[in-house]
């Protein structure tokens, strides 16, 4: 919601942090779980979402590997935080491996760890990966995050295998997940808008153009790959704190899909976007529940159809991508610029 | 392992590639003339299984007549399609068409799964299909004998299409340059709809067949096969209709000996193709048949 060029743009913006402050301890008093629930889900889009936009929508790389950073970052980030008498619990096939057994972290670094090992993970699969471009690059990618899947239920010492991990502690409340969310945002207007984020236009915008400038665009891409991939971590990690059940089915393409809808919606290349896509999608697909839930409208009784929310989700992209490609924001951002002229021409014309 | 074994798995490989063959045929001639990954063909593939044995079900038409109808019938759904969601994009990035690609995937999946609901429906075998021959120690179905035999007739058929007719010389031109061949009068968007009715109906005979030989039927039946169906198509060299073919019956192959060979590896056999991908896109790009693919500035 801001972009912080100058000092000057700072006073807005810690009001801005503060109403928000404000608004998550008035919503811890006064707002059901349910909607609790929603807000905690859209501040964890944001961030993947933001993350998904660096990879994707700033630097051209179409990737579809979200899903298995994602899994990374919960499954390290539980692993810390699970406590001793409940990892004693829950392994029961096979017990837990030793450096996994002993290690226990508050959440803030369990966090940070889950997203470090994504991180590293993506660094290890650019190298090889992002030698490829376009669409190639999107099935290496795919292909990565299934590869993660498989291993994952395999892997039955490290991760419990199919049966997943259950009683994660929860952590993940709205102060954690907005702060994360403010911290990402922070760190991506910063970045976006210095040197590094005008080599990674650039290099979106012709490559070959970019290579010819003499940069480096290899290294550039796989180190924005891996800055993604660590917010795709720390999103993982939020979001298995907040739903304190995780098995590798939860991380299939489904849940990139979900994340690619709310980037493409908000905008390619619009940070800002990318927060009001989460916020919009989030609240529209929570809403679209009602098309499953039997309506009484008068005297008419509608039965719903389960599973029809999808359905509409993804005729949703069929026409966002065909009629407004550009989604809500396009490559525009909401700037504290735009927004005080607004409020300055609409004091002058009163 | 015996001899016996060994063929007895060489016969399943055959079966399970020329299926991931005629799939990835679709996905192959797709790509090399619009440069689309098109991520609703698997879907096609499970509407195929879905339309003969729910046809079957419900009306009582005989097997035969039910089969080419769900065939056809598959055929105008990869046209329609085509037509809805990939026609407005072709001159939008190449990626917003792959985005489509996937909406669709997703719309189908989920439309399939609130008609047909998401229980597998197990499928009727008929008798002569399953009743195994044995050639002196090697037993096997009739099936393993009739799918290779289908799939190797319709590819030769293709062939025939696309190498012997006016509209795949067409086909064969559009993949090299797409414009000249709209300036010399060739109706580019009925010979690119006509690519997706051929894939399609590929598509659909290949998930019949599968639907008979792997005797169930669920709306994300088509998920995997469709994936690996197109590494195949990339392993084979994508463009290359033949290498297709080839790339699936290698998929199959590795997929079935890696499990009859070492058993312990059965948990990762769905990660096999992947990591053949990514090792295939780093040696060979182009692929094993495929020809070099220029990027253009």
């Amino acid at each position: 919601m801001k972009t912080k060029e100058t000092p000057r743009y700072l006073v807005p913006s810690l009001v801005a942090v503060a109403l928000l402050a404000l608004f998550i301890w008035w919503a811890n008093s006064h707002l059901d779980n349910y909607k609790i629930q929603v807000l905690n889900l859209i501040a964890i889009n944001s961030i993947l979402a933001l993350s998904l936009n660096l990879i994707y929508g700033f630097t051209g790389m179409f990737s579809l590997g979200h899903a298995g950073f994602m899994a990374i970052g919960a499954y390290v980030s539980s692993l810390l935080i699970l406590p001793q008498v409940q990892k004693d619990m829950i392994y029961i096939i096979q017990p837990l491996a030793w450096p996994f057994s002993v290690l226990q972290a508050p959440f803030f670094v369990a966090v940070l760890a889950g997203g470090l090992a994504a991180a590293l993970l993506g660094l290890l699969i650019a190298i090889p990966v992002l030698r490829l471009g376009g669409d190639y690059l999107g099935i290496a990618t795919l292909g990565f995050a299934e590869i993660i899947r498989v291993v994952f239920t395999n892997l039955t010492p490290v991760t419990n295998g199919a049966l997943g991990l259950k009683g994660i502690p929860d952590y993940a409340n709205l102060w954690w997940n907005f702060g994360w969310c403010l911290l990402t945002l922070f760190f991506m207007i910063r970045l976006v808008n210095s040197n590094f984020g005008n080599v990674l236009k650039a290099i979106r915008d012709d490559e070959v153009a970019a290579r010819a400038m003499g940069i480096n665009t290899f290294k550039y891409r796989v180190v924005s790959f891996s800055i993604g991939a660590f917010f795709a971590g720390i999103g993982g990690a939020l979001m298995a704190s907040l739903v304190t059940t995780i098995d590798p089915k939860m991380f299939g393409f489904l849940l990139t899909f979900n994340v690619l809808m709310i980037v493409v919606a908000g905008g390619l290349g619009s940070l800002t976007g990318s927060i009001l896509g989460s916020a919009v999608i989030t609240v529209l697909l929570e809403w679209l529940r009602f098309v499953e839930n039997p309506v009484d409208i008068g005297s008419f009784h509608l039965e719903g159809i389960p599973g029809m929310r999808m359905v509409i989700f993804s005729l949703l992209l069929i026409l966002i991508i065909l009629f407004r490609r550009e989604g809500l924001m396009g490559m525009r951002e909401l700037s504290w610029d735009a927004i005080l002229r607004r409020f300055s021409r609409g004091g002058e014309t009163r | 392992m015996s001899f016996e074994m060994f063929v007895q798995h060489l016969f399943n490989a055959l079966t399970l590639g020329s299926l991931y063959g005629l799939v990835a045929i679709g996905y192959t001639m797709v790509y090399g003339i619009l440069r689309l990954i098109n991520f609703a063909h698997g879907d096609i593939f499970m509407l195929g299984a879905y339309f003969v044995f729910f046809g079957v079900t419900l009306t009582k038409i005989p097997w035969g007549i039910a089969i080419i109808l769900a065939v056809a019938a598959s055929a105008v759904c990869g046209i329609v399609i085509d037509r809805i969601a990939y026609r407005p994009l072709r001159d939008a990035p190449r990626i917003s068409a792959l985005i489509s690609a996937i909406g669709v995937s997703f719309f189908i999946e989920n439309l399939s799964l609130v008609i047909f609901t998401g229980l597998p429906k197990p499928v009727y075998q008929p008798e002569w299909l399953v009743e195994i021959i044995s050639f002196g120690n090697v037993r096997i179905l009739p099936l393993a004998l009739i799918v290779p035999a289908i799939a190797f007739a319709l590819v030769g058929g293709l062939l025939w299409v696309v190498y012997r007719t006016k509209p795949g010389l067409a086909m064969r031109s559009i993949s090299k340059d797409i414009e000249t061949t709209r300036l010399m009068g060739v109706s580019v968007d009925k010979i690119i709809a006509l690519t997706f009715g051929l894939g399609s109906a590929l598509a659909a005979a290949s998930g019949i067949m599968w639907a008979l030989r792997y005797p169930q039927i669920h709306p994300f039946m088509g998920v995997f096969p469709g994936f690996k169906a197109f590494i195949a198509a990339v392993l084979g060299g994508i463009g290359s209709i033949q290498g297709a073919m080839v790339g699936g019956m290698l998929l199959g192959l590795i997929e079935i000996m890696a499990v009859a060979f070492f058993p312990a590896l059965s948990g990762y056999r769905d990660a096999f193709a992947f990591i053949l991908l990514i090792v295939i896109l780093l040696m060979k790009p182009t692929g094993l048949m495929g020809e070099k693919l220029e990027e253009k500035v």
